[in-house]
């Protein structure tokens, strides 16, 4: 069951190091605070998850923010009800956006390309605007759902615990140990290497070469007597439960559960994710959700001032005038750029930053072998 | 599928792969060992950084934007003098910087989004090593930002947010909020409504939904009550609509003579001109004519929704043509600066950064239960809209709440609200139990 071939093993090894050492290899670029670590590893595992759906059956789902949305708003539930500890509330959020990616994914799953995209991109916004206004009692609406210090969380009170930080607001703990900052970045890394693995396992496996027939000739399939309803509804529960998982990791790094994690734009930005990274690859997906986290996070703090010292070292008019394009490339403009990466890469680069990097060494080694 | 290939060796590999990698990451967890250890202590970093969290993409932009622009006056004024530094009394800062030393700030954009607002603050408490974060257009934000700066132990001064809610229910030790609330714009509104429009009316509500829509929407509706007004319905509608006419319609046809629109920003700037433009203000209904309210407005918007807010009244937290000394200052600096006046959230905003210095620089330290102390029961004056209390029962700021009507013959596009009215400070003190709420321990948690 453990079973992975020797690339994969070496490939496995590689992306644990790489995560792991993110505290490290991000410091020199600014990113190495555990909140932006916490969201690039959960991004990832969402990103993962998606990835099974639609790299591997090229079914384009349009809603799958909806399953991040139920996965956080279970974790606060029963952060709110159950236990400050976070493994009920993970299985709990796994399960619950299962089941709704069961019911969506039963009713979607009817119809294929766009007809699809558009009927879990109505589930989604259905889920985005019930949470909003119709289910605000338990959604809290536009607020979001926030932990309060006499909320009942039956098992903690029935064992007695005493939970960390007993005068303020209780904080989601693992066996004790807090899940805020590093720790819970740890708890995101695991979970993206475990992530990582299992999507490796399914990418291996038969049943994830069913999937990509199913990508790449439905049809056929079907006339080879082949089921396909129950190879992709499995795959459409699966990448709900990874984004159910993201959702609950959302809530246990930081507990509060708001709507707008369900809205169409999460949903799309999980697509220009995939995209960016390579749509069907196993580290595609990762690398473009660090690489949209990154620029929603970082290049949108730049403010003028700080681009003011970073080219403190050109002469007067030469830096106002960088300053000045710069910009507006940066801080409230971040959206500006990302765009037009996003065009650069689906212009150029169809297969995402990974087939950028494929062809970069192809080159590389299309080179070394003319010296030779 | 079954085999077990990682043998004890891949295990112990894989182990020790983790174990060096978790060995290798900094180690920020040592604990403060003696008593004054908090989170980004200046007197460690040797910095004094301020963390403005405004929307500068989404529905409040606009707002954001200009508090933005308040802060860095603020930090100018702080590090050098002027503005609110010649009028503020009592007033510590000697306009060098806090403690002697100046101080410095980093940005972000909460894209008028609650996830965002928690992931800028985030940044700039675990990144940037800021001592205290302030800014937000929407009580959502503030109220999230809020409790998560209260898990962190580093001090929110809030910027615009209206809803009783970040005082009252959601109120946090670490959380301060100069501006006014749903419940003083209640109080301050209703004499005037009764007065211009009469204590027999029947008024439908549309409300932001949301936080603050929803605490501005019981408390106009308990304050007209308190009139005689008859409440016909209240409707929700979704933040960030376009187009409202869906809600508009059904208005014609309940019987209401008032439409009351608890919106904000971009949705009153929308909503108002399709209300005026689908002809309620023409209509004549029980008798009566057919009146808008706006409970709550600010230039920006009524510039906005120009001529739809001739007549409109509404209540302000300030207004930049106020007569007092720190009203003159600050609009002075600002309209040097960036050669327009300022609105009420850069007012707001601009106050907090200074309060926040004041205190600092009162209680010697940064020490946040230290700066904690120094803003609770701290009576000031000479930043606009006279003497001034920050209650420390739940971090709410008393002083006088404007009433503001739609200005019928502005003489410039800046010139569109008039002030008709105040509510006095004695007027608008309420029972901080009404909202209940609790605000949680002084200790600060170490980020």
């Amino acid at each position: 069951m453990l079973y992975l071939s020797k690339t994969d093993r070496l490939k496995l090894l590689a992306f644990a190091a790489v995560v792991l050492l993110m505290p490290i290899w991000l410091t020199p670029l600014g990113a190495a605070y555990p909140g932006l670590m916490q969201k690039f590893a959960i991004y990832a595992i969402f990103a993962i998850g998606f990835n099974i759906l639609f790299g591997l059956t090229g079914y384009l789902s349009f809603g799958h923010a909806a399953f991040l949305g139920v996965g956080s708003y279970t974790a606060v539930w029963s952060f709110k009800l159950l236990t400050m500890d976070i493994l009920p509330a993970m299985i709990f959020a796994v399960i619950v956006s299962g089941i709704f990616a069961l019911v969506i994914g039963f009713f979607s799953l009817r119809r294929t390309g766009i007809y699809f995209s558009i009927l879990t991109l109505a589930f989604a916004q259905m889920c985005y605007s019930l949470a909003y206004s119709v289910l605000t009692p338990i959604t809290n609406g536009e607020t979001g759902l926030l932990l309060t210090r006499n909320d009942p969380r039956i098992i903690d009170t029935a064992l007695g615990a005493a939970h960390v930080g007993a005068e303020g607001l209780p904080s989601p703990t693992f066996l004790g140990i807090a899940m805020s900052g590093y720790s819970g970045f740890y708890l995101c890394a695991v979970l993206l290497i475990l992530a990582f693995f299992i999507a490796q396992k399914i990418f291996a496996s038969p049943f994830g070469l069913a999937l990509r027939g199913i990508k790449s000739n439905q049809t056929r399939m079907i006339y080879t007597g082949f089921n396909t309803k129950p190879y992709t509804l499995a795959a459409f529960v699966i990448s709900g439960m990874f984004a159910g998982l993201a959702g609950g990791l959302l809530a246990v790094t930081d507990p509060i559960a708001g709507a707008e994690r369900m809205r169409w734009t999460e949903s799309g930005n999980i697509v220009l994710m995939t995209i960016l990274g390579g749509v069907g690859t196993l580290i595609g997906p990762v690398i473009g959700a660090w690489v949209i986290e990154y620029f929603e996070n970082i290049f949108s703090a730049i403010n003028k001032n700080i681009l003011n010292q970073t080219f403190d070292f050109l002469p007067d008019g030469l830096q106002n005038v960088i300053v000045t394009v710069a910009s507006k490339f940066v801080g409230e403009g971040w959206h500006l750029t990302l765009g037009l990466l996003f065009v650069f890469i689906v212009v150029f680069l169809p297969g995402g930053l990974v087939e950028g990097w494929q062809k970069l060494m192809a080159r590389f080694r299309g080179k070394g072998r003319e010296k030779k | 599928m079954t085999r077990l290939l990682m043998n004890r060796r891949g295990l112990l590999r894989t182990m020790g792969a983790g174990a060096a990698a978790t060995m290798a990451s900094p180690m920020f967890f040592t604990r403060g060992a003696w008593a004054n250890e908090f989170c980004n202590s200046p007197e460690k970093s040797g910095k004094i950084i301020f963390g403005f969290n405004v929307p500068q993409t989404g529905s409040y932009a606009e707002e954001g934007l200009e508090q933005l622009k308040a802060y860095e006056l603020a930090i100018k004024h702080i590090n050098e003098g002027g503005g609110m530094l010649d009028t503020l009394k009592p007033l510590s800062l000697k306009g060098n910087g806090v403690l002697g030393k100046k101080v410095e700030f980093v940005s972000g954009d909460t894209q008028t989004n609650t996830d965002a607002a928690r992931d800028g603050a985030r940044r700039m408490i675990e990144r940037d090593g800021a001592i205290m974060v302030t800014g937000s257009v929407t009580s959502g934000e503030a109220i999230a930002v809020q409790s998560l700066c209260q898990e962190k132990g580093v001090i929110y001064m809030a910027g615009l947010t209206h809803s009783n809610d970040t005082t009252g229910k959601d109120k946090r030790r670490y959380g301060f909020r100069h501006f006014f609330n749903a419940y003083q714009s209640g109080v301050a509104i209703a004499p005037h409504l009764a007065s211009a429009y009469g204590k027999d009316r029947r008024a439908y509500h549309l409300t932001a939904d949301y936080t603050w829509g929803w605490t501005q929407e019981e408390s106009i509706k308990a304050a007209t009550e308190a009139l005689g007004w008859e409440t016909v319905a209240t409707v929700r509608t979704p933040l960030g609509l376009g187009d409202y006419s869906q809600y508009l319609t059904p208005v014609l046809n309940s019987g209401a003579d008032v439409l009351i629109l608890n919106h904000y920003g971009h949705d009153m700037v929308n909503s108002l001109p399709q209300a005026v433009q689908f002809g309620l203000r023409d209509r004549q209904a029980n008798g009566k004519d057919f009146q808008i309210v706006v409970p709550m407005f600010s230039e920006l918007m009524a510039v906005g929704a120009g001529e739809a807010v001739k007549g409109i009244i509404g209540t302000s937290n300030w207004h930049w043509a106020l007569e007092d000394a720190g009203t003159q200052a600050f609009t002075k600096a600002y309209g040097e600066a960036y050669g327009v006046p300022p609105s009420q959230a850069a007012h707001t905003g601009y106050v907090q950064a200074i309060l926040y210095a004041d205190a600092v620089e009162r209680a010697g330290s940064f020490y946040p239960p230290e700066v904690i102390k120094a803003l609770e029961g701290h009576e000031f004056d000479g930043v606009g809209i006279g003497p001034t209390l920050y209650r420390d029962s739940d971090h709410q700021c008393f002083k006088d709440v404007l009433v503001v009507q739609g200005n019928d013959n502005p003489s410039s596009k800046f010139d569109v609200l008039n002030v008709i009215g105040k509510a006095t400070r004695d007027e608008v003190t309420y029972d901080p139990s009404i909202f209940g709420g609790e605000l949680g321990p002084y200790e600060p948690n170490q980020c």
